[in-house]
């Protein structure tokens, strides 16, 4: 294993290395702390050791007699007030910085999914683009199998689409979620925000290198909590715009027309890469489900005649399986024609995306 | 257990009961000392089991990939393992000590309410197998945190509804024992012992009752609220219906901070009590403990919000709980500053007991410097909800409170068991405890840093090798405890070892401990100071008997 | 220590073991366990659990049965009154904090949550969310999800003012009745015991219409949003405790008729007494912020 710029490195020892000024600061304020602890620490205790090896009663000392003194207990109250002082001064400074998201130069959405990031450009260059953030199903495969025999560098950490940033440029980011509390941060940046379902909250950095840069899920989600990361590609302000013309282009030809009726080999070829991406976490690739997760392999709802059943369970969650309509008519028409068609479910119906769209009122 | 059981001849009043025998002793207790050993027994076996539950986790988190359990399973371990241990060990274990030895050192015949103190110790159980079996429960245990927090409670199986009500019972339990505990410090003082002449570890009792009985009754609301919402349709933390889910958080810490004072307080009262004792001379400053205590209890109250900080709270409400926070560092340094005042120019010897209580101060004040770290809002938004986190708590309650824990045991287990335990034993305890310990939890302070979220089932190949490290760490510190068990607790328990003598800390010239706990004999009698006793004036001396 | 036939009070009296608590504590693993499964869908539960009630109120019978007789007996000595004194006061300290945090979250929900759910910044998320307390007023859109059926509140006039001016008044004739026990007029202090008891059972009925006029009249339900949610689980958790409080009066008004308490000594009565004090002062706050505000 090697280091992985921009995550974390083998055998770190301290923070990231910063690559906004929030970042660096708290780096100074975490090392002027850890110094004046230190001290401290080491001040205390030598006089405690000191005590300790010259008065032992082994080396015949006696006991004194004094047990109060009003002064030292005011002088070793207000010392450490003190300092305390001392150290808020420094941190207040940093706090107040770090809680200005006012004027950005691009807003971006994060909202929390058990357990995927959708980002969402909100406001900038940019704006109007939105898209899912998974990570790559191959390491969440490599994790069941313990991780063995060669496991890239961003093990856990590789998604299939990185949010992207122009480097220097202040980018807020609003947080939320669809079903729990997540948290959205990345440790290069100094920053975190807890994302709340039907609360917004905001942070923001200002990247001032371009490069990869990672962060995970940091509120306990459920099950795959470990399995949300967060890719943030910082670009140079030319290679931004390339990529936000690139990626309007793309979205514009893989709109998927929503009147569309496919046929069925087509429609379930679709819904495979959608199970693998949002379902297999729970209910297996073999669609057998594992303790709390129920099999769709032989699922009465499945194979039911009235589509609209699993229709209405995918859309708006039931008990632990979370709400999926954050994801595209197409696709959920899609997986939900594949449960229908595959392992030992052969009903042969297609759910088209019409259907969805009507399900969805 | 004989040893602790067949001492109810020695010295007792003239009018007496018999001491019940066989299992109706135990089971029907109404006497303090045996409510106790209950607690503490209880106690032990959770300490076990929750140490069980971290092993596995240590066992997962050995190497990267997932090997030995799934990720769900994984949150069922880290939630039950911080409410077991919380719950189940550490402070049960307290109150076990609080049973034990408040009566003794206020010269009081029993506790206030002999029976319903029975009652608290019998409601812990029934939670205890609920928490417990609630893993064989359909979809398993509660696997939100032992934090519980909302909306992911909602998600929860019907073990979470189980544990709810475990935790209500607990609560009553808590509660029905400090009002126990306070009413006997309150009206049960032997004449002239007055509030300031009381000995610390029954001060810090009385102050972390106060705690428990305004803050478990907070926790029962939060969690009935969940209660209602997973079933009865309330919308207490679900926005689409007005609720919040931060509020849970709220209502939640504003428990959950006094609570981890809850078990600290009590931990300082044992330090305050075996430092005297070794150094052979006066608590230094015994005033301004009391004083700090209760600041620090008061202070506890207006700080919750810091495990808030990254929730998105307005910036004066950051810098409200980030001051608030660090200001506890103040009446902390005074207590940490009188133990070492009180060391100093002492004539000290390092039996068990007083290695624990040193190994306390130091490693506990390497947990309190981290806590401090974690205060500052700034540095938080990093590391919160990281291993630096896990490390911080377990430096303050594994080196803290149970440190504390096994320093009180060696104190006084010769006058509850009228045997000395193997002080060879007992110092290799400490060092393989304290060494394990710190290969254990300092790698988390990097990982932490490095950015390693807590409750990961599954981690990045880069915080491998600090991982392994604690793993390795974890089982040795385990194994000590299995050692600790086995060939110190049990020997003790049987009453094998040398015969302890009433007063077991005092040398030829009398120095040593001090307190009423000492004038009695070693057993401690089943019964004690049945007529309240004539003390002298410092109230750590019996002269006679008040009323003849 | 404990003092047997003789007669004598003793220092202070240490009860002989027992056998209640634990049989109590089995009784509460069967009904938590119980409930657990309840309301999870066992049906077999609610027997179970109906049967875990009864056994924990047959111990707790008998326990108190115990406790009567030693205190009827003599054996409860000057100390072990002011042992009770405190342990009440202690006891309704923890149940402040418990209504604290319910009446916590009405205050957060309506100051905070509701408005910030409201605000421009939740634009984002939520429109059509309209900031106003309660979350759905007749003729105003729903909650944010719509998943609240729109509903009427509950407004002071005129069942909670009749409940306040009867529990107002059970106030008054108890400490009546406290002052009659003093002078040792029995019969008296019964009657307004009685008259105490009375007042506080049409409370709870008065309580049990309101309820029903509000699921029938009002469509307003424990899943009426924030506002119902905190409406019946802070008037709820009130009128639970106003029926624990009544059977404590209950019960102490036929300790009296069996010539139990004397004028000097009745810690018995003065705790109930204390206790539905207590009750008292969390309805007026209820009064004043849930239904006034
Ligand atoms: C016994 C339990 C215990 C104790 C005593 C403490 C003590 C302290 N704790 Fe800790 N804490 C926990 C248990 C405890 N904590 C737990 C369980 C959690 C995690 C909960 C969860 O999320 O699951 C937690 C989490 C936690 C957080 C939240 C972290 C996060 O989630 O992001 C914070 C932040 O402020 C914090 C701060 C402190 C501080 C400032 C103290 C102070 O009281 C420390 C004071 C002590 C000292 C400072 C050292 C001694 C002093 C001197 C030698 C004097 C000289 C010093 C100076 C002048 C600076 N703690
Ligand atoms: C209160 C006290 C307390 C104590 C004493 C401990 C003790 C230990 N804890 Fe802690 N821990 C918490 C409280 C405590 N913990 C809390 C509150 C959390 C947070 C939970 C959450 O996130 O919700 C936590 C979380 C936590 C984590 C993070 C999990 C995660 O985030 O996923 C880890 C990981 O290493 C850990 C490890 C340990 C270890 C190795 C010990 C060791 O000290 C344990 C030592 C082991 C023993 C004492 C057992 C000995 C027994 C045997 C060897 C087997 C024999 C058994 C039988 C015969 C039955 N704990
Ligand atoms: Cu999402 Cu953790
Ligand atoms: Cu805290």
């Amino acid at each position: 294993t090697n280091d992985l710029p921009g995550g974390p490195a083998v055998l770190q020892l301290n923070l990231h290395p910063a690559v906004t000024r929030i970042a660096s600061e708290v780096a100074w304020l975490h090392w002027f702390m850890l110094i004046t602890c230190i001290v401290i620490f080491i001040a205390v205790f030598a006089v405690m050791f000191y005590s300790i090896w010259k008065h032992r009663k082994s080396v015949g000392a006696k006991p004194a007699n004094f047990h109060e003194s009003v002064t030292v207990e005011v002088v070793w109250t207000i010392i450490p007030f003190l300092i305390v002082i001392g150290m808020a001064l420094p941190a207040t400074k940093v706090l107040v910085a770090s809680k200005d998201t006012s004027n950005a130069d691009l807003t971006i959405k994060a909202t929390g999914y058990q357990w995927k990031w959708g980002y969402d450009y909100i406001k900038g260059e940019g704006e109007g683009m939105s898209f899912l953030s998974t990570l790559d199903s191959t390491h969440r495969a490599m994790s069941n199998a313990g991780a063995k025999g060669d496991v890239p560098d961003d093990y856990l950490l590789k998604v299939d689409n990185p949010l992207v940033v122009p480097v220097n440029k202040k980018v807020r980011i609003i947080t939320t979620a669809n079903d729990v509390i997540h948290a959205w941060g990345v440790p290069a940046f100094g920053v975190k925000q807890d994302a709340i379902p039907g609360f917004v909250r905001d942070t923001w950095f200002r990247s001032e290198k371009t490069g990869d840069f990672y962060g995970q899920c940091y509120e306990l989600c459920g099950k795959e909590h470990a399995y949300m990361p967060i890719h943030v590609k910082v670009l140079s302000q030319q290679d931004y715009t390339a990529w936000v013309a690139d990626q309007q282009k793309k979205m514009a030809a893989k709109l998927d027309d929503p009147k569309k009726v496919w046929a069925l080999p087509e429609i379930t070829a679709r819904g495979e890469k959608v199970y693998a991406a949002n379902c297999a976490a729970c209910h297996q690739a073999n669609g057998k489900g594992v303790a709390a997760f129920p099999p769709l392999d032989g699922a009465a709802i499945v194979q039911d005649a009235d589509k609209s059943k699993q229709i209405q369970v995918v859309l708006n969650g039931r008990n632990a399986m979370p709400a999926w309509k954050q994801l595209s008519d197409t696709d959920l028409a899609a997986v939900i024609s594949y449960t229908k068609n595959n392992w030992s479910n052969k009903t042969g119906q297609i759910v088209q995306p019409a259907d969805v769209l009507a399900a969805r009122k | 257990m004989s040893a602790v059981l067949d001492h109810s001849q020695a010295g007792h009043g003239e009018h007496h009961d018999h001491a019940p025998t066989g299992w109706r002793r135990w089971v029907f207790a109404t006497n303090h000392k045996d409510i106790g050993t209950l607690y503490l027994l209880f106690s032990f076996t959770m300490l076990m089991v929750g140490g069980l539950l971290a092993l596995m986790i240590r066992a997962e988190l050995f190497q990267p990939g997932l090997q030995l359990v799934n990720p769900e399973l994984f949150n069922q371990l880290t939630t039950m393992h911080g409410l077991i241990m919380v719950f189940g060990a550490i402070m049960p274990a307290f109150v076990g000590f609080a049973n034990w030895m408040i009566p003794l050192q206020i010269g009081a015949p029993d506790m206030a309410f002999a029976r319903m103190n029975n009652f608290s110790f019998w409601l812990a159980v029934p939670a205890g197998i609920m928490l417990v079996g609630s893993f064989f429960m359909p979809g398993g245990a509660p696997s939100a945190g032992w934090t519980l927090y909302a909306p992911l409670t909602l998600q929860m199986g019907p073990s979470m509804d189980a544990g709810i009500f475990a935790m209500h019972i607990l609560g009553a339990s808590s509660i029905m024992g400090s009002i126990n505990i306070i009413v006997t410090i309150l009206n049960m003082r032997a004449p002239g012992m007055t509030l300031m002449k009381m000995p610390m570890f029954t001060w810090t009792w009385l102050i972390t009752a106060y705690l428990l009985i305004a803050v478990m009754p907070v926790l029962a609301g939060a969690i009935t609220m969940t209660l209602t919402d997973r079933h009865f349709g309330t919308t207490f933390f679900n926005p689409a219906g007005g609720g919040d889910p931060v509020m849970y958080q709220h209502i939640f810490w504003f428990f959950g901070h006094p609570e981890v004072y809850i078990m600290i307080l009590p931990a300082f009262g044992i330090i305050s009590q075996v430092v005297p004792a070794f150094a052979r001379k006066r608590l230094f400053g015994y005033a301004s403990m009391v004083y700090a205590t209760s600041s620090i209890a008061i202070l506890s109250f207006i700080v919750w919000a810091h495990h808030m900080f990254t929730t998105g709270m307005p910036v004066t409400g950051q810098l409200f709980f980030m001051y608030a926070t660090m200001l506890i560092a103040v009446p902390t340094a005074v207590k940490i500053f009188n133990w070492i005042a009180t060391m100093w120019q002492g004539s000290m010897t390092f039996e068990t007991p007083m290695l624990f209580s040193a190994g306390f101060i130091f490693v506990f004040t390497m947990g309190g410097f981290t806590g401090l770290i974690l205060a500052m809002a700034p540095i938080d938004l990093l590391l919160q909800d990281t291993y630096y986190v896990v490390a911080h708590f377990h430096y303050v309650l594994v080196a803290g409170s149970l440190f504390a824990l096994f320093a009180g045991f060696y104190y006084w287990a010769p006058k509850w068991s009228g045997v000395m335990y193997h002080e060879g034993r007992g110092k290799l305890h400490f060092w393989w405890s304290l060494i394990s310990f710190n290969v254990t939890f300092f790698p988390m302070h990097f990982l932490g840093l490095a950015g390693m979220p807590r409750r990961y089932a599954d981690y990045p190949m880069q915080f491998a090798d600090f991982n392994a490290l604690a793993s390795v760490g974890a089982f040795f510190f385990g194994l000590a405890q299995v050692y600790f068990f086995f060939f110190i607790v049990l020997p003790v328990m049987r009453g094998q070892g040398k015969t302890a003598p009433q007063r077991p800390w005092n040398d030829a010239d009398g120095k040593g401990a001090e307190g009423l706990e000492w004038e009695v004999p070693s057993p401690a009698p089943f019964h004690t100071f049945e007529t309240p006793p004539r003390l002298n004036a410092a109230a750590n001396k019996v002269l006679g008997s008040a009323h003849h | 220590m404990s003092s047997s036939a003789t007669g004598t009070t003793p220092y202070y009296f240490v009860p002989h073991p027992s056998r209640h608590p634990v049989m109590a504590a089995v009784g509460l693993l069967l009904v938590i366990f119980s409930a657990a499964e309840w309301i999870n869908g066992a049906d077999w539960a609610k027997w179970t659990l109906l049967f875990g009630f009864l056994w924990v109120l047959t111990v707790l019978f008998q326990w108190f049965r115990d406790a009567i007789g030693e205190s009827e007996s003599g054996q409860y000595g000057h100390k072990v009154d002011v042992s009770f004194r405190w342990s009440m006061s202690w006891f309704i300290f923890s149940e402040v904090m418990f209504f604290g945090a319910f009446f916590t979250a009405l205050w957060w929900l309506r100051s905070h949550s509701v408005p910030a759910l409201g605000g421009v910044e939740n634009a984002l998320l939520w429109p059509d969310f309209k900031a106003l307390w309660p979350s759905v007023a007749p003729g105003v859109t729903a909650s944010p999800a719509g998943v609240i059926e729109p509903f009427s509140t509950m407004g002071p006039l005129w069942l909670p003012t009749i409940n306040t001016a009867l529990l107002l008044s059970s106030g008054v004739t108890i400490t009546i009745a406290h002052h009659l026990l003093r002078v040792n007029n029995r019969p008296a202090t019964i009657l307004f015991m009685w008259l105490t008891v009375l007042l506080g059972f049409s409370f709870v009925c008065v309580q049990g219409y309101e309820y029903f006029h509000a699921y029938t009249d009002l469509n307003l339900k424990l899943s009426s949003g924030a506002y119902g949610s905190t409406f019946f689980m802070l008037t709820g958790f009130h009128g639970l405790h106003v029926l624990i409080g009544m059977l404590m009066l209950f019960f102490i008004t036929l300790r009296l008729m069996k010539g139990h308490f004397t004028p000097e000594r009745h810690f018995g009565f003065e705790g109930a007494a204390w206790y539905w004090h207590f009750v008292d002062v969390v309805w007026l706050g209820l009064y004043t912020l849930v239904y006034w505000t």
